[in-house]
Formats: structure tokens, sequence, C-alpha cells
């Protein structure tokens, strides 16, 4: 049994922070690097399904340059087998659909037997690179799951889909398929410390394009969008802000509260 | 170039609204381009939504008829590649919701297609353009989508208005080959979760968010809500957590509210969360970062520590 949990190590912006020159991105050196929150929860669930087999194997994959190792580590140190990264410059600023196509290249040479994602990253926030890896897979795919059976050997995964408004949707679906994953399904694990110092001993595995059968150019033809601009958005008035002390700002809201509700 | 797609929504017999926005944005981008317009929606009841579909604006329904009596990503995955092919449309719009992410990443993918999601504004004059955020919206990126004979869009709900009926379009049956079986079976609906309070009612929500780190927390913020005459609402995270039951949950995958007051102390805004309740009333947001989302619909804020904040409210009306 073997899952595939792809990740992604996500941008976080300062508190303050400044574009590149040609205004198409964020100065690097305003941004934090993390595991996207939702994988975590993808992860989780993957090693919760290898505990309860008692046998497979958890192999988590993400696109990004080196800087991406320490939050492989980071799922290594929790459990993951193995890991792999795909790196290629012609991979830089890849969209969606071009990191899809470079993750369903892995999942191809790997052929597991559930691949779960999570259900979005918190930079991007697209929701569809699961989706897309199941496209290009050709696999059903199931987004946003909030519980998860698997009968593996009858190959089937009893899953329940969060909808708007609190409905939920109970499917079955014939795996192997792509699922994505909503926070709240589970509790992620800490690693131990000494988990953290054995992760650097297991297999994490950093491949080019050309390792996996793709060409630049087949990438290059996916890709579904090209960022021209970044800007602030536009936000309205915005808000009026209260300021002063902490005290003054509780006896406005009173009276803006006492106000309203008298009206 | 030859017109507008749009997939239209529904959900256990009813029609979304989400679908007659979608209507909204190709009406909108129809008069600058002179576009026809198509809406397309797809079921075994299909035909029974064709009316609340006839909009000024659209030129012809396409009624396509499928097996399944419910949503199935992998069917409505094969129908959409099926209008694709037999329609051939420059831009396609559905709605960024639950059902499309379970299918317009995976159509952008298999057909090549331009593709971008949770789209906040279009614009179509010789080139095509959308904006969608970028770093968790605290940033927009604006897209183009150079030599694509076809893009897809999931545009955020809300960001167009509802078009109300009133044309009278052409109607067309497209029957779409579907491959053989789907490999999806749907079990069930659970409904949403009901407690002892029903949030949609409150005058007035005092919302806690993932600000507030401790489970032992909780207690205090309810007690400040009883004193100030509020009710007590949460974002997702405290929900995840398990600290607080769903039913008190504001946002997407919970209530949405329209309260006189929303007073949120420690949610940033993601946009799931201000879906629930950016029509409320007045809205007041305490959040120690400046740059958080909530700020954008807030109609006053307090950048400060949402502790420090609660400590003066509750020496105040304490």
């Amino acid at each position: 049994m073997k899952i595939i949990v792809p990740v992604k190590i996500v941008a976080a912006l300062d508190e303050e922070f400044e574009l590149t020159d040609d205004s198409h991105e964020v100065d690097p050196d305003f941004i934090e690097w993390d595991l996207n929150e939702w994988d975590t929860f993808a992860l989780e669930s993957a090693l919760q399904l290898r505990e309860e087999f008692e046998e497979g194997e958890v192999i988590v994959v993400t696109v990004g340059d080196d800087e991406s190792d320490e939050g492989l580590l980071g799922c290594l140190a929790k459990g993951a087998d193995r890991a792999v990264r795909v790196w290629d410059e012609a991979l830089e600023g890849a969209d969606v659909l071009a990191v899809a196509r470079t993750l369903a290249a892995v999942v191809e040479t790997e052929a597991p037997d559930l691949i779960l994602c999570g259900a979005q990253s918190s930079d991007s926030v697209t929701g569809s690179t699961g989706p897309a890896l199941a496209g290009f897979l050709g696999l059903p795919c199931v987004a946003v799951v909030t519980q998860l059976q698997w009968d593996a050997a009858n190959r089937t995964a009893t899953a329940h889909r969060e909808l708007e408004g609190g409905l939920v949707e109970v499917l079955r679906v014939h795996t192997p398929a792509v699922l994505t994953i909503q926070t709240g399904i589970n509790e992620p694990r800490y690693a131990t410390l000494r988990a953290i110092k054995q992760a650097r001993d297991k297999p994490l595995q950093t491949v080019a394009l050309g390792d996996v059968g793709l060409s630049s150019a087949e990438v290059q033809s996916v890709v579904g969008s090209q960022q021209v601009a970044l800007t602030t958005p536009y936000r309205g008035s915005g808000a009026e802000i209260l300021g002063g002390s902490p005290a003054e700002a509780a006896e406005r809201i009173v009276e803006i509260v006492q106000e309203r509700m008298s009206g | 170039m030859s017109g507008i797609l749009v997939v239209a929504e529904t959900r256990r017999g009813e029609l979304r609204d989400v679908s007659l926005e979608l209507v909204s944005a190709a009406a909108q981008i129809k008069g600058g381009t002179g576009e026809s317009v198509a809406v397309a929606v797809i079921g075994a009841d299909a035909s029974t939504f064709a009316a609340d579909l006839a909009v000024a604006g659209v030129d012809e329904i396409l009624t396509v008829s499928v097996p399944s009596e419910q949503f199935d990503s992998l069917v409505w995955r094969h129908a959409l590649e099926s209008l694709i092919e037999s329609e051939k449309p420059s831009l396609v719009l559905l709605g960024h919701t639950i059902d499309s992410l379970g299918f317009a990443g995976a159509v952008a993918a298999r057909g090549s297609h331009g593709f971008a999601s949770d789209v906040t504004a279009i614009s179509w004059d010789g080139d095509l353009r959308a904006s969608r955020g970028a770093y968790g919206d605290k940033l927009t990126a604006d897209l183009k989508f150079p030599d694509k004979v076809c893009t897809l869009l999931t545009v955020r709900p809300g960001t167009f208005p509802v078009a109300l009926p009133s044309g009278d379009a052409a109607m067309r049956t497209i029957s779409v080959d579907l491959d053989g079986a789907s490999q999806i079976e749907h079990v069930e609906f659970l409904e949403a979760a009901t407690g002892d309070v029903d949030i949609t009612k409150a005058d007035f929500l005092l919302s806690i968010g993932r600000a507030v780190e401790d489970e032992s927390e909780i207690e205090r913020f309810e007690e400040l809500a009883e004193t100030f005459g509020a009710t007590l609402s949460v974002s997702r995270p405290l929900v995840d957590a398990g600290w607080v039951s769903s039913d008190r949950q504001v946002g997407q995958s919970g209530k949405t509210v329209k309260p006189r007051v929303y007073l949120a102390f420690g949610i940033s805004g993601a946009v799931q969360h201000l879906e629930g309740m950016r029509s409320a009333d007045t809205i007041i947001a305490v959040n120690t970062d400046p740059e958080a989302p909530i700020f954008g619909v807030a109609h006053y804020g307090v950048i400060a520590d949402v502790f420090e904040v609660a400590d003066e409210l509750e020496q105040q009306l304490g």
C-alpha cells in the first residue's frame, strides 16, 4: 500500500514587504517559508492509514528549490518514509497546472494506491493542484474531504465532502484517486526531537524534470496563466481605524455598539 | 473566438445563486466584445432549470443530461470536456465553489487550457485579463493567458450581482459521451449540525478567531459576549481545533450571518470567512496585523492585541 502526499512549502509575507523592481513578484527577502497548513492534515491522514493497515509507505513529493528541504525533513520527522523533490530552473514561478503536471510525472513513476493533497495552499489558494493532478492522471478526484475511510483491499474510499453552508456529502470513490484534505479532519502530530534527528537518515531524493521523463517544453505547454503584475488590492474606503490606547479603543467600541443596537 | 460558456451550478434541485452571478459576469464581458453567451446546466434534471437561466444577455441555454442524480466530479469533468469540444468557447466561467473545485482544474489540465481559480475581476478587450488574490489575499495578481484558445476561470462567489430572469433564450439539448461508468457513488447528504443557538438570528455577534490561541480563553469570550449582550460565534480554526461546535461557525462551510453588529476578535479574514459575514450592517475588527484582509470589509478597525482590548471591555462593561 503506497500513499503519495504532494506538499507545498508556502510563502508568508512579513508585515512590511516590498515588490521586485518590475512588480512581478515579492522581494524574497520579505518572505518566510513553511509547510502548507492543509498539507499537514493530508500527511496526518496518510500516516494514520499506514498505522491502521500496519504496512505501507507514505511518500511526500514537492516541486521546489532547496528552500523546500527543511519542510520535507519536517514531513519525514513526522513519519513519512521518504521524500522526493523535483526541481528545474524551468519551474521557477510555475503556475498550478505546471506544478500539477510535474507532480503527475512523479506519481506515474511511483504508481501509488492513493494520493492525498491539501485542499488548498495558504499563499496561492487555488484549491486546484489536486484536481489538476487528478486530471493529468485520469483519476477521480474528491475535493475538500473532512472524513475518510479506506477499504484498500476493495479499492474503495468513503469520504465526507464538505459543501457550502455546513452540508456534507458522503460518497464512495474507486481508488486510486486524488482526495484533497480539509483542515480539521484530524489532529496533525508533532515530531519528537529524536524523530527530527533521525529524519536526516531517511531518503530525500532530488530529481530534475528529465529524471521523471518530462521536458521543460512539455511543462511550459500546460501553463495556465502568466502573472503580469502584483498590486495592492483596492479595499473600498477601508475601515476607520480607532486609534489610541486599548482603553480608548474599547470605549469607542462600546459607543458604536450601543448606538447601532439602539437605532 | 467563439463565445462565452457559463457553467451553472445546481444542488438538490435548486439553482445556486452563483450561476446567476456568472451570467452577470458574462453579460458584462459580452458588452465589451459582442461575444455570444451560452449557459450550460449539467444534471439528470438539467432541463428543469432552463427557465430560471433565461436572463437578459443569455443567447442560448444548453441542457446537458447525465445519468447522475447528484453532482459527480468525474461525470461533470467529462461533460464539460465534451461541451468545450462541441461548442469551442473562448472563455468558460464557473463558480469558485466546492463542486467546481472537483473538476475545473482537471478539465483545464487535460485540455491545456488557460486557467485561473478564485478570480475576482475579468476584462476582455482584445486580450483576456483576470485578477485573483495572492499571498493569502494580501496582494492581487493580474494574469494573462497568452496563446490559449480556451480559458477556464472559476469566479469568486459574491463578486458579481445576481442577474434577474427576464430574457427568452433559445434552448438546446446536448448529449455527451460519458466514456463508461463513473467511479464515484453518492451515498447521502448529512445536514449541517444544529445546536442550541442559531447565530443567523442574532443581532449582535461577538466573533473570535485564530488569535485566541488557547482553549482556556474561550470561556472568557463567552462571558464577555454575554455581558455585552452578544452571541458568540467563531471562525473555522476554533472549530477545527474542537474547541467550539460547528453550529457557531461563520463562513463558507459554516453559517452566513447578517447581524446589525459583527465584532471580530483575532480573525484575519480568509475569503471563506468574509463570504459568511461581509453583509453585516456594522463590522468592527480587532487584529494585530494592519494588513489583515478583514480590515478591507470592516467599517471600524482596532489594531491591537485582542486580549488587551478584551481586558478593557470587561472592565468598562463590568
